[in-house]
């Protein structure tokens, strides 16, 4: 059996950032000063995790505009899902023949789990976590027509805007971000007001809005 | 296999066709009437917790198991087919309510000359302007026929909208373009939100006639016919790919359930996946025998009745008659057979994509709240001078804005999909981006089509459905005309910059293009040319009826539901006053 891995997350004091949201006007992050926690991985190593979460921060980076994959936890988000039925296939129709050269409107046809693709587009990215920054991006430029590249933009949207359960989108960042309030009951009284201007409820996720535990489908067996 | 004691009436699918013959039945008639879904069972409280983006609307955890059955699609009869080993440009419902739980509750009436699509063009524009290779037919029942349908379906929904043509009188405001209303839609308007308010102004501005979507997704409390309550919508912006929490879209589990639920004669059995239909084989004349299935534990049973009605959907209406051998299948070669034909799917894609300066809101809205124009729809607009014909509807609908689909939608002046510069122009667009939709018809051709694949198979080891789907230079020619008609209206709601639609080119699977899959079993006046009767019974079985879009010889540009609803209440009229006292031919 494998080591327990852990990903230690340094988690960078966002809560005095100034951000700059939509209507142009400055607002500031709620998010508080989180201190280093170490989390246990359920699917990558923790070299694999620091290279996900480095690359994960060039796609979605922390900079000027705010707060970014690193503090909204992005790889922590990936590991679970690559874990969970998702990066096993569990739904995808996997019977052969496969063709990894058919064209793309048929959607992948090649027979690798997200996990496979994952685990060797990884070992392209070996020390990419101990590149300065202008080298990453130089890498990730290189990489970005495979399908993993694709599949790593698309999961750090994820992990920056799902619901706090999946374990991305940590303290809310990344609905923050957007103005996006999160599931809320009813709107009924401000659908058709604020026409032209931001209306931005503070968020609740959905364990706080549905007042108990919700189980994520990665945690399913 | 266990043969089970016999029932008066089989239903093979528990979605909104199936739970409606049901309920019309258990009303209506002394019949046992056994439902058989293969999904699990729903209901209202379960949706409680399900305004999760991420497990809902990106896993589709309420869509089929693709690792259990999808379908193959090849776009010509020359190539070999790949199975879509994911959802992508349609998504196949399962469980009880099926598609009809996750749906936006968009409810438009189809237009009346769709319904006689191939008659009135030939008329109007000459045999020689219909495209080369068309399929197109009658439907075999004309509007007027069905308006009284239409009535009943939208009142058992509550369909909240404003009339624009109520028996002739046009009224301003409503779709004037519309096919007549005997009455008023059950409930007001949904209310409109912003961008789609910004959507209004401008195609009015410009001369065109807005109206409210119609919405199923009900404007304020509502009781159907049968005494069903629902609760009036909320806004909350959490439609397509869920089930509503507070039962304001309706859906077969708090629309008909609540009224099935009430007869001792009408039972859902679950986790029943049903593999063939029965039958005699006497090509004419025939008669089916009952159906098969397997249960979730495995174990395979025969459950004989008197009659049958088949409806699981358009997919696999097609797929279970034909590996029933119910019958002759399609061929695209010869033209020969008349099962699997005339294969089409709604002609659905973003217009313009329109960037504002201010903000919008986009979190509150419904699946059905929303502006829409007719102007380009059907033959409202002359066509003599086009290369095209027919045409759809382009709307705004605020249907509520999902973070992960939406983020990242930037105009095309930012070249990057990643890092600094792109994460600055996402967040700055990410609430000021609106896309006008266009909704349209699709033509029959003969070589869109659908037959078992001869490679894969599903987790029983029957042969999957394969398509056999492009599009062709008519609805390319469409898609360019609208687009745009479409970035002119964005220019004019105030959008700073617009990205047209790039153009139809082959059919791509991994684009989400509605659900409004239609065709294989098709109605129409002749056995020569359709599967079923325009009551929707087979021509050679008539104790078997196939429920469902699987009728529809073509695309309309309308969403199919309301058409579905209203075709199943007249099979059910026609069942219940006609069949049952003298069973037979209905046709």
């Amino acid at each position: 059996m494998r080591r327990r891995e852990f990903l230690t997350l340094s988690a960078a004091s966002v809560g005095g950032v100034l951000v700059y949201s939509l209507g142009g006007e400055v607002s500031r992050l709620s998010a508080r000063a989180d201190q280093s926690i170490r989390i246990p991985l359920r699917f990558f190593s923790e070299a694999e995790a620091l290279i996900v979460a480095a690359a994960a921060s060039q796609i979605f980076p922390s900079d000027e505009t705010g707060p970014g994959a690193r503090e909204a936890a992005v790889a922590v988000y990936i590991d679970r899902q690559l874990a969970g039925p998702w990066g096993r296939d569990r739904h995808r129709y996997t019977q052969e023949p496969f063709d990894e050269a058919a064209p793309p409107e048929f959607g992948y046809q090649g027979s690798a789990t997200p996990q496979q693709i994952y685990r060797q587009g990884l070992k392209e990215l070996k020390g990419f976590d101990r590149l300065g920054f202008d080298e990453q991006a130089q890498k990730l430029k290189q990489i970005e027509a495979t399908l993993f590249f694709s599949l790593l933009r698309q999961n750090t949207i994820e992990g920056m805007f799902c619901d706090p359960i999946h374990g991305g989108n940590a303290g809310m960042l990344g609905w923050q971000l957007i103005g996006f309030p999160g599931p809320r009951m009813s709107n009924y009284d401000d659908v058709d007001k604020h026409y032209g201007e931001a209306f931005r409820p503070k968020p609740t996720s959905l364990q706080q809005m549905s007042g108990h535990k919700v189980r994520p489908s990665e945690d399913e067996e | 296999m266990k043969s089970l004691p016999p029932v008066d009436v089989v239903i093979v699918g528990g979605g909104w066709t199936g739970l409606l013959m049901a309920k019309e039945l258990g009303s209506r008639t002394s019949l046992s009437v056994v439902v058989l879904e293969r999904g699990g069972p729903r209901k209202t409280e379960d949706y409680g917790a399900d305004m999760d983006e991420l497990d809902y609307a990106v896993r589709l955890h309420m869509m089929q198991d693709a690792s259990q059955e999808t379908v193959t699609l090849r776009h010509d009869t020359t190539q070999r087919a790949f199975p879509l080993r994911q959802h992508g440009s349609f998504f196949a419902g399962a469980g009880v309510g099926g598609a009809g739980e996750h749906w936006n509750g968009v409810f438009p009436r189809v237009l009346p000359d769709c319904f006689e699509v191939l008659s009135r063009s030939t008329q109007k524009y000459g045999a020689e302007r219909l495209p080369e290779d068309h399929a197109m037919q009658d439907w075999g029942i004309t509007y007027d026929e069905l308006e009284p349908h239409y009535a009943r379906a939208e009142a058992l929904l509550g369909i909240s909208g404003k009339a624009g043509n109520i028996r002739g009188r046009l009224i301003e405001g409503g779709n004037i373009f519309e096919g007549w209303r005997s009455a008023e839609f059950p409930t007001p308007p949904t209310k409109i939100p912003y961008c789609s308010v910004l959507f209004r102004d401008a195609a009015k501005g410009l001369g065109y006639h807005p109206y409210p979507v119609p919405a199923a997704t009900v404007s304020q409390v509502y009781t159907n016919p049968d005494g069903v309550a629902r609760a009036g919508c909320t806004y909350c912006g959490f439609c397509e790919r869920f089930g509503c929490m507070i039962g304001a879209k309706a859906q077969p589990t708090n629309t008909l359930l609540p009224v099935i639920q009430k007869h001792k004669n009408v039972s859902i059995r679950t986790g029943a996946w049903v593999r063939r239909i029965v039958h005699d084989s006497a090509p004419k004349g025939g008669r089916a025998r009952g159906v098969t299935y397997i249960d979730a534990k495995g174990e395979e049973f025969f459950q004989p009745a008197e009659l049958i009605f088949l409806a699981s959907w358009t997919l696999n209406n097609t797929r279970l008659l034909l590996l029933s051998g119910i019958g002759e299948p399609y061929r695209a070669d010869s033209g020969k057979g008349t099962l699997g034909r005339n294969l089409t799917h709604q002609v659905f894609f973003s217009a313009a994509t329109a960037f504002f300066e201010k903000p919008l809101n986009r979190f509150m809205g419904a699946g059905a709240a929303g502006s829409r124009i007719s102007d380009l729809d059907g033959d409202v607009f002359d066509h003599s001078q086009l290369n095209f014909l027919r045409g759809g509807t382009l709307e705004v609908l605020s249907l509520g804005y999902r973070p992960i689909a939406n983020f990242g939608v930037v105009p095309q002046t930012v070249k990057t999909k990643w890092g600094s510069e792109w994460k600055k122009a996402a967040l700055r667009y990410y609430d000021s981006t609106a896309s006008i939709i266009f909704s349209g018809e699709h033509l029959a051709y003969k070589g869109n089509c659908m037959d078992l694949d001869p490679t894969y198979k599903d987790h029983f080891n029957d042969p999957l459905l394969r398509l056999t789907l492009d599009w062709r230079e008519n609805e390319r020619r469409m898609a360019g005309f609208v687009t745009a008609k479409a970035v002119e209206i964005a220019r004019a709601m105030g959008a700073k910059e617009v990205t047209p639609f790039s153009g139809l080119r082959s059919y791509d699977a991994t684009r989400y293009q509605s659900t409004h899959v239609q065709g294989g079993a098709i109605m129409g006046s002749s056995p020569e040319t359709s599967v079923v009767n325009p009551y929707l019974q087979h021509w050679d079985a008539s104790n078997l009826f196939v429920l469902g879009a699987s009728s529809f010889p073509q695309n309309a540009s309308a969403n199919p539901t309301s058409t579905i609803l209203a075709l199943t209440c007249r099979t059910a009229d026609a069942v219940v006053d006609r069949y049952l006292k003298n069973p037979g031919a209905l046709a």
